[in-house]
């Protein structure tokens, strides 16, 4: 690569914007209809997570056929690792 | 290696391990590998009712490809020193790509 000094540079790569957002607050998007809003402590390249403060919510869609309601349950806890293979997206969260 | 290494700071803690099928165990952390597979010692199965068959079980391997999510002790965890140990590893694995 020719741009020079790696860690001076903002965002050349995908995960460059989840470093970015280390100790910020993030929003996670998980396999399962799973959404995990917390702080961000550590990430790898396999998107394995340490979120703390975290807050999970589920959808879950109405069991039976025709039966389209979702609901939602939320769950908090104070630490929590993620394994990398659910993670869908990770995002920024400006609040 | 970041979270191998971060586990290996977790044994003997007490953590809640759910897993993808959505059974939640209980249990002392007592080994870690590079898979990030967990042995689990004095497990208990949290909504046990719903388990049963597991009641009789006091001690756990767990695949690491199995695993959802660990809920972890907050005062056994330096967030400071884990955001550091990440931007060393991101660091390294740039570095690493380079080369």
């Amino acid at each position: 690569m020719a741009e020079g000094d790696e860690s001076v540079a903002a965002v050349s790569e995908p995960l460059d914007l989840v470093r970015l957002s280390l100790a910020e607050h993030v929003f996670v998007k998980l396999r399962g209809d799973r959404e995990l809003k917390g702080q961000l402590h550590a990430f790898d390249s396999h998107c394995n997570l340490i979120i703390g403060d975290v807050e999970e919510t589920i959808y879950i869609i109405g069991d039976e056929e025709d039966d389209d309601t979702i609901r939602t349950v939320k769950k908090t806890s104070e630490m929590l690792f993620v394994r990398g293979d659910s993670v869908v997206l990770i995002s920024p969260q400006t609040q | 290696m970041l979270f191998f290494s971060f586990f290996k700071t977790l044994v003997d803690h007490e953590v809640t391990i759910e897993l993808k099928n959505d059974l939640s165990i209980r249990g002392t952390l007592k080994s870690v590998d590079q898979f990030l597979n967990i042995k689990l010692d004095d497990i208990t199965v949290i909504e046990e009712g719903n388990y049963p068959h597991l009641s009789a079980v006091k001690n756990v391997f767990i695949r690491g490809s199995v695993v959802r999510y660990v809920h972890l002790p907050a005062n056994a965890v330096d967030t400071a020193l884990l955001e550091d140990a990440t931007r060393r590893e991101a660091a390294n694995t740039a570095a690493q790509k380079t080369r």
